[in-house]
């Protein structure tokens, strides 16, 4: 088999707000089918790496090369939604705004967008909830809903920060599980996620950011033996 | 009764300008309705009302430079802060309602300023006076207002059902819908464009006092009731031409002012929506 071709490559990359750097030194690349893991303490920058990948911000120096087909389409599940609390929309509507992106100037969507829409909620089960009102449900399945709409749109990877957010165990196992299947369906996978224990049952690389710096990037296992993770997880064990 | 509406008939089937204000005002509160529903969400209830100051401020720097046909001056000048103001996306410091206050009071501040310093002796407080209640009294319109008006919402509706998607998405979450290959500048930037000249339109034709309430009342009154975008916009379009069409019969046969009693209906058809919404929602089996 041919070697995948990188999908993102980054060098050098460092990243901020406003000229100041909350992370430097970031290398890494993702190839077709990875699953990649970033993991982190609060505020060491992987939120702010994904809305840079996805050219939401500018880095503050380094190169980001996206690769790979010419599909444009990230889909993204945002750490927050932004939007605003009285915001009257149907879970299916937004739902199927992931599909916006295959539609290109199309002002309508097609039967297909429809069907992938209707499947995606169905994955994630809130297909009973496609009627009702986003903001009226609770927020494990707002969540869930927006990764329904993510994957409408992740044609080129699914960007994911801490899926499991407000998922019940049950859910995040499911969650975990679905994403994985995803990934083995050949959908490439970038998380964020602190659930160092579950996640690195399925993931195949791991992007470590320490407080400036990138502390470990390479396969799992090589992060598994690395001393990062046990680091990690000692930290994470005191968190908890 | 059939008094009444015999009298009705006449006025519109005798008089032009009658069936002009009634074209005109039905076209405008379409159009400002459909994207009201965004404005609100956006954070841009007000926005008629400040770009009345605005164009109050632009009218007192015409007066200054001694122009004698201000509106070359103030159109531009409302439409490029209109689309200023609502092209800045979620990533700006200052957005929504604190932006247009910001403007709003500028031009007004500086427009006093600028009046008192150059001692203008034209007639600005006219030139106030119109820009809240409208330069042209809706019941004087030409035909040739009308026909503007009608491309001008012609071409915002195209607009609208043809971006309709697009425009919920890049209003719901933004960051999404750029991730998602949508270019959402260019969306933010039509809907910017179409929303400023609406609004500086029928702010010379009905007045901002008019626009406002056709902007905020419409939308409000349909998210008592609906939930879902599509269901609040259509149901916004519904109540607004409704609310209209009422309200300019009624100042006719009762010989009201025209855009106050619209205001006037629209508060009452808020109301009736908000009662609706409360029924609904205790006596819903769910
Ligand atoms: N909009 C912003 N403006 C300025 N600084 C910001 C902004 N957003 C985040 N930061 C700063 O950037 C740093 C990294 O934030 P980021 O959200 O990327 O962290 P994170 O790794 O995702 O943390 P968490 O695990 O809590 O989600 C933080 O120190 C934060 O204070
Ligand atoms: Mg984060």
């Amino acid at each position: 088999m041919a070697k995948p071709e990188p999908l993102l490559v980054c060098e050098n990359l460092t990243l901020g707000y406003e000229g100041k750097a909350v992370v430097s030194g970031l290398s890494f690349s993702v190839s077709e089918g990875d699953y990649l893991c970033v993991m982190g303490e609060n505020g060491s920058g992987k939120s702010t790496l994904l809305k840079t990948i996805l050219k939401l911000q500018a880095p503050l120096s380094g190169r980001i090369t996206v690769g790979g087909a010419n599909k444009s389409a990230f889909g993204y599940l945002p750490q927050q939604t932004a939007s605003q609390r009285d915001f009257p929309a149907s879970v299916r509507e937004i739902v199927r705004s992931g599909c916006l992106g295959r539609c290109g100037l199309r002002p309508r969507y097609g039967k297909a967008e429809k069907e992938l829409a209707e499947e995606n909620m169905r994955k994630l089960g809130v297909a009973p909830y496609a009627g009702r009102c986003f903001r009226e449900l609770s927020g494990g399945l707002q969540r869930r809903a927006l990764l329904a709409r993510a994957l409408c749109a992740a044609q080129r990877a699914l960007l994911l920060d801490e899926p499991a957010s407000g998922l019940d165990p049950e859910a995040t196992r499911e969650m975990y599980a679905l994403i994985a299947g995803l990934n083995a369906a050949g959908t490439t996978v970038i998380m964020v996620s602190h659930d160092i224990a579950a996640s690195l049952e399925y993931v195949s690389h791991v992007l470590h950011i320490g407080l400036q710096k990138t502390l470990f990037f390479g396969a799992k296992d090589e992060y598994a033996a690395s001393g990062v993770a046990r680091a990690g997880a000692a930290a994470g064990g005191a968190k908890a | 009764m059939t008094e009444v509406l015999y009298k009705l008939a006449s006025y519109i089937t005798g008089h032009a300008f009658v069936r002009h204000a009634l074209i005109v005002t039905v076209l405008v509160a379409l159009c400002a309705s459909l994207l009201g529903v965004t404005l609100v969400l956006k954070r841009f209830s007000f926005i008629g009302d400040g770009l009345s100051h605005v164009a109050f401020g632009a009218a007192a720097v015409a007066a200054a430079l001694n122009l004698t046909n201000n509106m070359l001056l103030v159109l531009p000048f409302t439409v490029m802060c209109a689309i200023l103001l609502l092209r800045v996306g979620r990533h700006s410091k200052i957005k929504g309602d604190a932006a247009l206050a910001l403007c709003s009071v500028s031009a007004l501040g500086i427009g006093y300023l600028i009046m008192n310093r150059f001692s203008v002796s034209s007639n600005v407080s006219g030139d106030v006076c119109s820009s809240l209640f409208g330069s042209t009294s809706i019941l004087t319109l030409s035909a040739g207002d009308v026909w503007l008006c009608a491309a001008l919402s012609f071409a915002v509706i195209a607009v609208f059902l043809l971006f309709y998607h697009k425009i919920f998405a890049v209003t719901f979450d933004e960051d999404f819908a750029v991730a998602a290959g949508v270019p959402a500048k260019t969306y933010n930037l039509i809907l910017a464009v179409a929303t400023a000249v609406v609004i500086v339109f029928a702010m010379r034709l009905v007045g901002a006092l008019l626009v406002s309430a056709l902007v905020v009342f419409p939308a409000l009154s349909a998210m008592r009731v609906f939930k879902s975008f599509k269901s609040v916009t259509v149901c916004s379009v519904v109540v607004a031409v409704v609310c209209a069409v009422f309200g300019i019969l009624f100042s006719i046969a009762a010989g009201t002012p025209v855009g106050s009693t619209i205001v006037a209906v629209d508060i009452a058809g808020f109301l009736v929506l908000g009662a609706t919404g409360f029924i609904v929602r205790r006596f819903r089996p769910s």
